[in-house]
């Protein structure tokens, strides 16, 4: 299974982006093969509309689950009805590394 | 123009699109339930609730759930009766979903799939995890019939005007809540 995280560099130790819309970095974790992507979040500058179009770019990578700070009205909607599982950290100091770390416990 | 209608919150969509009467030809003329009168038919015909607490849940007015409810009975009776197919098929509604709480991570996560429990915590697989319970938005939380004597509060009972209640402690007839302060106001700054 494929989890997006936010993040707000490009390396492991990188901290958590508060906000979905605009993080900085996509990370793409594949809990199977344990790879682990970046992708720069090209809707960071947008003036409007900035969470669906991360939705669809997520999305298009075949992610199912989400870790980010905090959602925006807008995107909740769209997530819920694409069935993605929407996982809110209030912590964002927690770095990638341990985050990728806490989804391989199970 | 019109008032825009509410959008209407709903758990899951049926998964499956509708029902075919046995023993009768192919008709292409089916009865559309929306997807809101399916929830209302769900909410207060499976699991019972009444309509004050479904239309809560819905996020609507409760004469505003009567009236989808009531045009949902009708359109399944009339399926019924004229053996139509029913079919699932739009209506303004997004959908909800609950939220969890870890007390392990201290994440909070939502459930997409009702139909399983939840057992452990999605980001760290701990097993010390509780349903996460938004205050639920109350209609008749500020409704009160007050006196205008003693001051003193009585819940508003709907369809019953406050004018017509009697005051429990000074037998003094009460008034809205929403009415005496702005009355008492205006004659103020009047003076």
């Amino acid at each position: 299974m494929k989890i997006a995280i936010t993040s707000t560099g490009n390396s492991l130790e990188s901290q958590l982006d508060s906000h979905f819309g605009r993080c900085s970095y996509f990370v793409i974790y594949d809990t199977e093969t344990r790879a682990v992507e970046f992708i720069p979040n090209p809707n960071k500058d947008r003036i409007e509309g900035a969470g669906p179009a991360s939705v669809q770019l997520i999305a298009s990578r075949g992610s199912q689950k989400v870790v980010s700070g905090e959602f925006g009205a807008k995107v909740k909607a769209i997530f819920d009805s694409l069935k993605m599982q929407l996982i809110v950290l209030p912590d964002p100091n927690k770095r990638i590394g341990e985050i990728i770390e806490l989804l391989n416990h199970k | 123009m019109s008032r825009p209608k509410r959008i209407r919150k709903m758990n899951n969509p049926p998964h499956f699109k509708g029902f075919k009467p046995i023993g009768l030809p192919e008709e292409n003329n089916p009865v559309i339930i929306n997807y809101e009168e399916y929830e209302a038919i769900r909410l207060s015909d499976f699991e019972l609730n009444g309509q004050v607490e479904a239309a809560q849940m819905m996020g609507i007015s409760r004469p505003t759930y009567a009236r989808i409810y009531e045009s949902a009975r009708r359109k399944v009776a009339q399926a019924f009766v004229q053996g139509k197919t029913i079919v699932f098929e739009g209506g303004k509604v997004y959908f909800d979903s609950e939220w969890f709480t870890c007390n392990s991570c201290g994440c909070w996560f939502n459930h997409t799939e009702k139909g399983e429990a939840i057992r452990h915590c999605t980001l760290c697989g701990s097993t010390k995890v509780e349903p996460y319970n938004q205050p639920a938005p109350s209609i008749i939380q500020d409704d009160f019939c007050i006196c205008p004597n003693c001051g003193v509060k009585k819940i508003h009972l709907p369809h019953t005007s406050c004018n017509k209640e009697v005051c429990p402690e000074c037998n003094h007839l009460m008034v809205r809540n929403g009415i005496l302060e702005p009355t008492t106001k205006k004659s103020k700054n009047c003076n």
